[in-house]
């Protein structure tokens, strides 16, 4: 049974949310890299340009790709043999997300209450999903999540009968809708089935996976690759000024559901694409 | 177009608070007659620096306070994304155009940015209003003052019919 004080993950989360907003993953840069070549659009092509160049200077000059950055997510992943000690996991992960939002001259973009509006100063609290797993494993991601792309977020319950072709037309309804709000080019994250929160929260996670990276079952690997050709139809490109490349991926993400329903749900980020994971190593230090 | 000089910084707080001002008749904390509104709220400036990141946030949040802010004398707008019919209407009617940023772009574009202060409702942060001086900032004309809408003619060329 290993022990990790909660020391250790306040740290580690002010580190992921700093490294999170200057530096985004390979694999999202690499699929920007092949959208600028293969983009038809002069102007499309200009604007992949300009965010090559945005990550490079952010990632030199330490500032962050986006001004928005984004009210944090996390997953944890808690192997139900491992001991947190020295308090509580949740107060240690928002004052990690407080250090971090201070320390890297992030924005600090959470009010307090949805109405009434009054800035937390601290861009606490974080929306933390917590997952317990058999082991003794400990795996912490955070995504800061701008809000460009997550007002864009569309939830259908649909019917059985609906089917494939259903699903299809809703989700490219929600890329159509979005348009070039949540700055294309995007990921598209789609759940379907579940409930209605299971199917979000399905979308969320597939935002995780690595850019292009197709689903195991040929069935949906298929769908996607499909939903990713037809979203790219729409003509929207970067920045939404017209061009081949509207999005950069499509994931999928699937559970079981009821006999009587077909929940949708697609949640999209934009090109800025950030998430940092931290997985403990078994050791107690610090 | 690279575009030089003096913009305001307002976001979606700042414009309801304009808002609520003119209905209570007692005009804006500043002067916006022939000035430029930016849609933007920065990441705080590390030491050493003017400001953080600083791109165009969605300025479809601002449609509803728009045609009024255009009724008051602004003359132009920064931001991203499509704006709404009574948006474009506007711009008609008072000779005012619509340019956009690159969206998601705040690293680059905080580079153009030489002066940054803010000039009114400090208490609202990232939201408060900032007078920016800009140097060499890239816009896109996205809506002109005859209602040609970038946003629209741009994705029709690459539209394409899908089965579904
Ligand atoms: S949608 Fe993404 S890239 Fe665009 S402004 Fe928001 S966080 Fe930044």
């Amino acid at each position: 049974m290993g022990k990790i004080p909660v020391s250790l993950i306040e740290k580690k989360v002010a580190e992921l949310c700093v490294e999170a907003n200057f530096d985004l993953p390979p694999d999202v840069e690499e699929a920007l890299k092949r959208a600028l070549q293969e983009e038809e659009s002069p102007l499309g092509r200009e604007i992949l340009k300009d965010l090559w160049e945005n990550l490079r200077i952010a990632r030199e000059e330490r500032i962050p790709i986006c001004q928005d950055t984004g009210m944090v997510v996390v997953f944890v992943e808690l192997g139900q043999e491992v001991e947190i000690s020295g308090g509580s996991l949740t107060e240690a992960i928002n004052r990690g997300v407080a250090r971090g939002y201070q320390e890297g001259y992030l924005r600090k973009s959470v009010v307090s209450d949805p109405l009434r509006r009054v800035n937390t100063g601290d861009n606490t609290p974080a929306v933390i999903h917590y997952e317990v797993v058999p082991g003794n494993v400990f795996r912490i991601t955070v995504m800061p999540k701008g809000f460009g792309s997550e007002n864009c977020t569309a939830l259908g319950m649909l019917k059985p009968a609906d089917g494939v072709e259903g699903v299809k037309r809703f989700v490219i309804g929600a890329v159509d809708k979005a348009a070039a709000n949540p700055c294309p080019p995007v990921t598209v994250g789609v759940g379907i089935g579940g409930t209605a929160e299971k199917a979000l929260l399905l979308a969320k996670r597939a935002l995780l996976r690595p850019i292009g990276s197709l689903h195991s079952d040929p069935f949906l690997a298929q769908l996607e690759k499909d939903l990713k050709e037809e979203i790219n139809n729409l003509g929207y490109g970067p920045g939404g000024f017209g061009g081949r490349f509207t999005a950069l991926a499509v994931h999928i993400e699937t559970y079981p559901t009821h006999i009587a329903g077909l929940p949708v749900a697609v949640n999209i980020n934009c090109h800025a694409s950030r998430h940092k994971t931290w997985v403990w190593d078994g050791e107690s230090d610090e | 177009m690279l575009l030089s000089g003096v913009v305001y910084g307002a976001r979606d707080q700042a414009h309801r608070r304009f808002a609520e001002a003119l209905e209570r008749g007692e005009g804006l904390p500043l002067d916006l007659s022939g000035q430029v509104i930016y849609y933007v709220g920065p990441t705080p400036a590390p030491p050493g620096r003017v400001c953080g990141a600083a791109g165009p946030t969605t300025s479809g949040r601002m449609d509803v306070y728009t045609p009024l802010l255009l009724s008051c004398g602004v003359r132009a707008l920064i931001g991203k994304g499509n704006r709404s019919p009574e948006v474009v209407a506007a711009l008609k009617e008072f000779g005012a155009v619509y340019l956009a940023a690159p969206g998601g772009a705040g690293a680059l574009l905080s580079r153009c940015i030489k002066e940054m202060e803010v000039v009114a409702y400090p208490e609202l942060g990232p939201e408060a209003v900032y007078r920016i001086v800009v140097d060499n900032f890239p816009v896109i004309v996205a809506i002109d003052a005859e209602g040609n809408n970038l946003y629209e003619f741009g994705p029709s060329s690459y539209r394409k019919k899908n089965s579904a």
